[in-house]
């Protein structure tokens, strides 16, 4: 039945728009849109983006795991290699800092007006994407490809079990949030 | 309904929100949350206005068609979605320079625009590189306890760390 549901593309498509409106809302509401917040967050000194980001995890992740298992719902880990998301990651990190948004809440701060997330943010990251498109063939073999993973998940790494990986991940998680509240940050 | 209109909320709701909203879209789309891909194809979509049929044949096109789906009409929703949170709490208001930024650099508008632009450029390029974003690889891949999404995640905070701290503390 499920799968009938997904091969729907037109009502996918709502269902996005749906899902959309949901998660610029909570964003919103968390203040992840707002400049100050990411930038407080990158100099250590506001910890939402953190708190949300880490309470997403382990809601998200105790849900889908427990989904999984019942066969409700597939898992889909995107692959990697040390190439991509390493030195991929590192330059999001410096756009990251340099813009105070990120793709999906400078979409969200474009919503609450802010200008410069719409004209600088969005319009900076569609060139950007346009500039990775113009360059991925060049980069693909000497640096995407370099140590190539692909879509391994902690469990099947460690050869265990995933709730093995879940149950501690959640209490590590659940123990960096008490400290950050104890810390008064 | 005065909670829909409160400023804020709390950041465990909120993320516990998002989490269950990543259930609801595994279980209903089969697809978790991520927003960069809906930027490359838009690229793409810009790209053929540009310079015509031709740009469906570049590789990475190839790889993620220009064309709107699912996480395009997400990203959609969430300019959606934060303008009736902002609207609903009173918080909706066009600005060109957000405070901080007005309280350690200035009120100039275009310097504020080109740090954006260049910043989003960087941020562009490196999110497919990583091949995804804070939602896609720091929620949704590492909720999946992927490798490459944990890897992703934590060079994005480093890189972040490091450039906002070199820009509020050593250059301004």
């Amino acid at each position: 039945m499920l799968s009938r549901i997904h091969s729907r593309n037109r009502a996918q498509l709502v269902i996005g728009l749906l899902t959309g409106i949901a998660f610029g809302f909570l964003l919103q509401k968390g203040g992840a849109t707002r400049y100050h917040v990411i930038i407080g967050q990158l100099l250590l000194t506001d910890f939402t983006v953190v708190k949300i980001m880490l309470s997403a995890v382990i809601t998200g992740m105790i849900g889908v795991h427990l989904l999984k298992s019942l066969g409700l719902a597939q898992l889909h880990p995107k692959p990697g290699s040390w190439g991509s998301s390493v030195i991929g990651g590192l330059a999001f990190g410096v756009g990251f800092g340099t813009l105070g948004y990120c793709p999906g809440t400078v979409a969200g701060a474009a919503g609450q007006g802010s200008l410069d997330a719409l004209f600088g943010g969005v319009v900076g990251i569609l060139l950007g994407a346009g500039l990775f498109a113009a360059i991925y063939p060049k980069i693909q073999r000497p640096i995407l490809d370099k140590g190539d993973f692909g879509d391994l998940t902690l469990p099947r790494m460690l050869k265990v079990d995933p709730w093995k990986v879940v149950v501690p991940v959640a209490a590590v998680f659940i123990l960096l949030l008490v400290i950050l509240e104890k810390a008064g940050l | 309904m005065e909670w829909l209109r409160m400023e804020s909320w709390s950041p465990y709701a909120v993320g516990i929100g998002i989490g269950i909203l990543s259930w609801i879209s595994f279980v209903i789309s089969d697809k978790p949350l991520g927003c960069s891909t809906a930027f490359a194809r838009t690229a793409g979509m810009l790209e053929r206005l540009l310079r015509g049929k031709k740009v469906d044949e570049k590789p990475y096109y190839r790889k993620f068609t220009p064309a709107i789906d699912w996480e395009w009409m997400l990203v959609l929703g969430v300019v959606i979605g934060a303008f009736i949170s902002a609207r609903l709490s009173g918080e909706f208001r066009l600005e060109w320079v957000p405070a901080l930024w007005q309280a350690e650099v200035g009120q100039t508008p275009v310097t504020r625009w080109i740090v954006a632009l260049l910043g989003g450029v960087i941020m562009g390029a490196g999110a497919r590189w990583a091949g995804g974003c804070t939602s896609g690889h720091g929620i949704s891949g590492m909720l999946q306890l992927a490798v490459s999404s944990w890897l992703a995640a934590t060079s994005f905070f480093v890189g972040g760390i490091i450039t906002a701290m070199v820009i509020f503390k050593v250059l301004l």
